[in-house]
């Protein structure tokens, strides 16, 4: 039997092991579910690498944070399904908030620019997107390397708060950190109680969820109640924030949260 | 459909600890925590296998099933549903013990 280490990256290999189905190790998460591949076949060497797949995204996403950091940039990464009011919520935030604090919007879209257009003129310090169709037929979502493509033409010396608008999606843009220092999520009540228990990635992903459209709520059969005990369900610590972007209904609260996550990152201001 | 950026992933990886041998198997862990449809990760696995060293290599999917351990009452429950409570007592001071894998556990390799 070969011998296992593991490296310092955390990935591990067994070098010249046929059988190496046998070889066993301590970390729960890797718990044997039984063998569903059997041994490699006569003829073939098994090699066992236990690499985590998003550990290159993971390794660019760190690089992206500490660039951000050494800037004295607050970086957030907002996330929603499409049409919950990321962009409304932007143009919203940015009028009340460009003034105290220099923001930056680094905006991801699949293939145009109709969100940034929408940003223009209200105070943001700069605006950059990032189409995600440069990939393999329109990612998703931003990944770590999408973000440092945008964050090369950003100014990072001229903002303090960089929010990095996610692709309208509730699945993907949840499992790839870009080097965000927090997450928020913006859920619309237009979209059902049971969203966090379907998807729950994006909702435990979440620092800060914003209830948007809450103007919506005398004309809705939605129960606010079943939908803050589904959250909790999958997200006990999501900061929860009602809101609507239209009204102005909850904008400051959620501008005082963005407000928070820069001081924490620059106590002496920047 | 995120599975294609999972699959280059998959791709990568195993490429590179081949060193340019043959790969006949990749083996994967997928929590089921993790949102991936093993379907779509399958059919994304035949456009991303289609050449190079891992031309012909099947995937094989472990799907480690999402356990929590109670701090309440130390108990282990196997989750049906995202839903991150004991099934013992229903507390939610819980701990993930699995379910968030998303690992390249092996790959199978032609002997040189």
């Amino acid at each position: 039997m070969g011998r296992f280490h593991v490296h310092a990256d955390g990935t591990g290999h067994v070098h010249e092991l046929a059988e190496a189905d046998h070889v066993h190790h301590d970390d729960q998460s890797m718990r044997d579910v039984g063998d569903h591949s059997g041994y490699a076949e006569t003829g073939s060497t098994r090699v066992t690498i236990l690499e985590n797949l998003l550990s290159e995204n993971d390794r660019v996403a760190d690089d992206n944070a500490g660039r951000l950091h050494d800037a004295g940039v607050c970086a957030v990464n907002l996330m929603s399904s499409p049409g919950a009011g990321k962009t409304t919520l932007l143009r919203t935030t940015l009028q009340r908030l460009a003034e105290q604090i220099r923001i930056g919007v680094l905006e991801g879209d699949i293939a145009t620019r109709l969100d940034a257009d929408q940003l223009e003129g209200l105070g943001a310090a700069a605006i950059s997107v990032v189409n995600t169709s440069a990939g393999f037929g329109g990612e998703c979502h931003l990944d770590a390397v999408m973000v440092r493509s945008g964050l090369g033409r950003m100014p990072l010396d001229r903002i303090d708060l960089l929010i990095i608008e996610n692709v309208g999606n509730l699945v993907c843009p949840a499992e790839f950190r870009v080097g965000e220092q927090a997450r928020a999520m913006v859920y619309a009540v237009t979209e059902g109680e049971e969203k966090p228990l379907k998807y729950p990635v994006m909702f435990r992903a979440a620092d800060v969820v914003v209830v948007n459209k809450v103007d919506l709520l005398p004309h809705l059969d939605f129960d606010l109640d079943a939908f803050l005990g589904n959250l909790t369900s999958v997200n006990p610590t999501a900061q929860v924030i009602l809101a609507s972007a239209r009204t102005g209904e909850g904008v400051d609260e959620w501008c005082a949260w963005l407000a928070d996550r820069h001081a924490e990152l620059a106590p002496t201001g920047h | 459909m995120h599975e294609l950026a999972i699959c280059d992933a998959i791709a990568t990886s195993a490429s590179k600890h081949a060193h340019g041998r043959p790969v006949t198997r990749v083996t994967v862990q997928i929590g089921h925590l993790r949102q991936v449809v093993p379907e779509a990760l399958l059919f994304s696995w035949e456009v991303v296998s289609g050449t190079g060293d891992l031309e012909g290599a099947e995937l094989v999917l472990e799907q480690i099933p999402a356990v929590v351990l109670c701090h309440d009452c130390g108990e282990e429950t196997t989750l049906d549903l995202p839903i991150l409570s004991c099934g013992a007592c229903g507390g939610f001071e819980v701990k993930l013990l699995s379910g968030e894998e998303l690992l390249v556990k092996s790959i199978d390799l032609v002997d040189a």
